[in-house]
C-alpha cells in the first residue's frame, strides 16, 4: 500500500515533467497520426476498419513514448541520484513510470475514439474496447521500458532504438492489412507482436470479424505484459546505477 | 551509539582504485568532516553510505542497518544532499518537496507543515510556486538542502554543500549545519574547504587517493604539524637555513613549526647576522588546518 502511494507520487512527477516534452508529443501523438494518414488516404477501406486501426496505432505510440524517455532524461538532468537516495526500490520507480506512461496512452486514445464518434462510428462494445485499451496501454508501457534498458543518458539514442522497434511492429500487426489477408510468413510474425492482439480487439469493437476470440487476445496481452515487466525490472535494476 | 560505520570499503572504476579500504565510525550527534583534495574518494564514499553505489568489498551501516542488505531501512533514516544533483526543473519548489516527502512515506498534512517550515527557514517560501528552472544556483542548493531535511532525518549527508555558491547562500548553509548539530543530528560533511570543516566539525577524517590519512579533532590534527606556533620568515636573498630548524619553503617564505618560539627566532636572527642577509618579514601565527593538511599529505607521499 505504502509502496503504491510512492509509485503514484513518481507517476505524478512523470506527468508534470514529461508529458509536454517535444519528443514525447511528436513521437507519441503527431507521428502516428501522420503515418496513419499517409497509409490510408486514397485506399478505399471501410471507415470502421480505419478507425479501429487508428485507435490501436495511437494507443501503441502514445504508451511507448513516455516510459522509455524517463530514465535517460533523469540521468541527463541529474535528478536520478536525488531520486534513488530516497527510501524506494527500483520496482516502485518502474511501476510509477508505467502508470504515467499507460495513463498517457489511455488518455490519448480518446482522440481517435472522438474522431470516430464525430464521423458517426460508435464502438458497439465500449467495455471490451476500454478493457483492451487499458490492458494494452500497460503492456506497451512495459515494452517501452525495454527500449531504455540500455544505460545511455542520451534521450535521442533511446528514441532511435524505440523507433527501430516500433515501426516494424506497426507493419506486422495487421493495422494496414488484416492478418487474414497476410502471406503465411508475415502471419507468423504477426502472432509475435502484442499489437496484433490489441488491433484485433479494436476491430471487434467496431463490428469487424476478429482473428481470435477476445479472451485469447486479452490473455496473450497479459502474458506479454508479465514478460516485459519482469524483463524491464531485471534490466533497469542494473542500468539505473550506470546512469548516475 | 554509532550512527555511521564504514569497514574496509573498497571501490574500483575500471582501473581507477577510488577507495582502497576506507574505515571509520561516526557517533550519533557528531558532525563529521570528510576532507580531501579533488578525486580523493569523498563522493564515492558518500554514495556507498547512502546506498547509491555498492562497494566491491567492505561493509557500511547506518544506525546499525547494512546499506546493501537493508538499503530501504538505512535510507529511511538519512537525508542526502548529493554533490552534483538537481531538483526537477519543471516542478515547483513545493512540488519537489512534496514528491520527496511522499517517497519517504510522510502523510500529506505532516509533509505540508514541514515544507512550509523549511521553505521559510531557507528564505525561499515566496518562490514556492515557481518552477525550479528559474532559480539561481544558490536557491537551487537551498531547495536541495530542504529536500534533504524534509523527513527530519537523524543522519544527514552533505557532499560539498557550499562549493560554488554565492556568499549569502554558503553562509546560510553553514548556519544550518550548526543548527542541525545543536539539534543532536549526525552530520556527515565533505569539503575541500579547510576553514569550513574547521569551523563546523567535531572530528575530521583526512582522505587522500582513496585512503584515510588520519581521523581526529581539528585541534589535535593541527597539533600534529609538530609545534603549536608557525614562524613565517622571508629574507632579501635566497638562504639555506640550518637543517635542525626543519623549515618548509613556501614561495619566498620559510615556515617553521615549533614549540620553542624564542629559541627559534633567536636562531633565525643569528643566522641572518652571520650570513649577512636581511630579514624582510617575520611573523608568528597558530598553525591552520591547511598547514596540517600539507604536512600530513607530504608524509604519505
Ligand atoms: N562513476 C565513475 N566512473 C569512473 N570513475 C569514477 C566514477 N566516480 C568516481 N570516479 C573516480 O574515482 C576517484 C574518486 O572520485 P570521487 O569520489 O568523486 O572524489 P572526490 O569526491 O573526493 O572528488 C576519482 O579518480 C574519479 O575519477
Ligand atoms: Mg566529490
Amino acid at each position: 500500500m505504502k509502496s503504491l502511494m510512492k509509485s503514484l507520487a513518481i507517476a505524478k512527477k512523470d506527468v508534470l515533467m514529461y508529458y509536454t516534452k517535444g519528443p514525447v508529443v511528436i513521437f507519441g501523438i503527431l507521428l502516428p497520426l501522420f503515418l496513419f494518414l499517409a497509409f490510408s488516404v486514397g485506399r478505399s477501406l471501410p471507415l470502421n476498419f480505419l478507425i479501429a486501426g487508428l485507435i490501436s496505432m495511437t494507443v501503441f505510440f502514445a504508451s511507448t513514448s513516455v516510459s522509455p524517455a524517463i530514465a535517460p532524461w533523469e540521468g541527463q538532468m541529474r535528478t536520478l541520484e536525488r531520486l534513488i537516495s530516497c527510501p524506494i526500490d527500483e520496482k516502485t520507480i518502474i511501476l510509477g513510470d508505467i502508470i504515467a506512461s499507460m495513463t498517457f496512452g489511455v488518455s490519448i486514445s480518446a482522440v481517435p475514439i472522438l474522431i470516430g464518434v464525430v464521423i458517426g462510428l460508435i464502438p458497439s462494445n465500449p467495455v471490451v474496447l476500454l478493457l483492451g485499451i487499458i490492458a494494452s496501454a500497460f503492456c506497451f508501457s512495459c515494452l517501452g521500458l525495454l527500449f531504455s534498458a540500455y544505460p545511455t543518458n542520451l534521450p535521442s539514442t533511446v528514441m532511435m532504438i524505440s523507433s527501430l522497434i516500433r515501426f516494424p511492429l506497426i507493419f506486422i500487426s495487421g493495422i494496414f492489412i488484416p492478418i487474414s489477408e497476410m502471406p503465411e510468413w508475415s502471419r507468423i510474425l504477426a502472432y509475435l507482436s502484442p499489437l496484433t492482439y490489441f488491433t484485433d480487439i479494436a476491430r471487434y469493437s467496431f463490428d469487424l470479424m476478429p482473428a481470435f476470440p477476445i479472451y485469447v487476445d486479452l490473455l496473450v496481452i497479459t502474458a506479454f505484459s508479465a514478460l516485459f515487466l519482469a524483463l524491464a525490472v531485471e534490466l533497469h535494476k542494473k542500468a539505473i546505477y550506470k546512469r548516475i | 551509539m554509532i550512527a555511521i560505520e564504514a569497514e574496509g570499503l573498497k571501490k574500483r572504476f575500471g582501473n581507477v582504485e577510488a577507495l582502497k579500504g576506507v574505515s571509520f565510525k561516526v557517533k550519533r550527534g557528531e558532525t563529521f568532516g570528510f576532507l580531501g583534495p579533488n578525486g580523493a574518494g569523498k563522493t564515492t564514499t558518500v554514495r556507498i553510505l547512502t546506498g547509491i553505489l555498492k562497494p566491491d568489498s567492505g561493509k557500511a551501516r547506518i544506525n546499525g542497518y547494512d546499506v546493501v542488505e537493508e538499503t530501504l531501512k538505512a535510507k529511511q533514516s538519512i537525508g542526502v544532499l548529493p554533490e552534483v544533483s538537481n531538483a526537477y526543473p519543471d516542478l515547483t519548489a513545493w512540488q519537489n518537496l512534496m514528491l520527496v516527502a511522499s517517497l519517504y512515506g510522510m502523510r500529506k498534512n505532516e509533509a505540508e507543515k514541514r515544507t512550509v517550515k523549511l521553505l521559510k527557514e531557507f528564505g525561499i517560501y515566496k518562490r514556492k510556486d515557481s518552477k525550479v528552472k528559474g532559480f539561481s544556483k544558490g536557491m537551487k542548493q537551498r531547495l536541495m538542502f530542504c529536500m534533504a531535511l524534509i523527513s527530519d532525518p537523524e543522519v544527514v549527508f552533505l557532499d560539498e554543500p557550499t562549493s560554488g555558491l554565492d556568499v549569502m547562500s554558503a553562509r546560510m548553509i553553514r548556519e544550518k549545519v550548526l543548527e542541525l548539530a545543536s539539534d543532536g543530528k549526525t552530520v556527515f560533511l565533505t569539503s575541500h574547504n579547510m576553514e569550513e570543516i574547521n569551523m563546523l566539525c567535531d572530528r575530521i577524517a583526512l582522505i587522500d587517493r582513496g585512503k584515510i590519512v588520519t581521523i581526529d579533532t581539528p585541534e589535535r590534527i593541527k597539533a600534529k604539524v609538530g609545534g603549536n606556533v608557525a614562524v613565517e620568515v622571508s629574507f632579501d636573498k635566497p638562504v639555506r637555513l640550518p637543517r635542525r630548524l626543519n623549515a618548509k619553503k613556501l614561495g619566498d617564505k620559510y615556515i617553521i613549526y615549533t614549540t620553542a618560539v624564542h629559541e627559534t627566532i633567536c636562531e633565525i636572527v643569528d643566522y641572518a647576522k652571520k650570513n649577512n642577509v636581511k630579514i624582510v618579514s617575520i611573523d608568528t601565527r597558530t598553525p591552520t588546518l591547511e598547514d596540517a593538511f600539507i604536512s600530513l599529505l607530504e608524509g604519505t607521499k
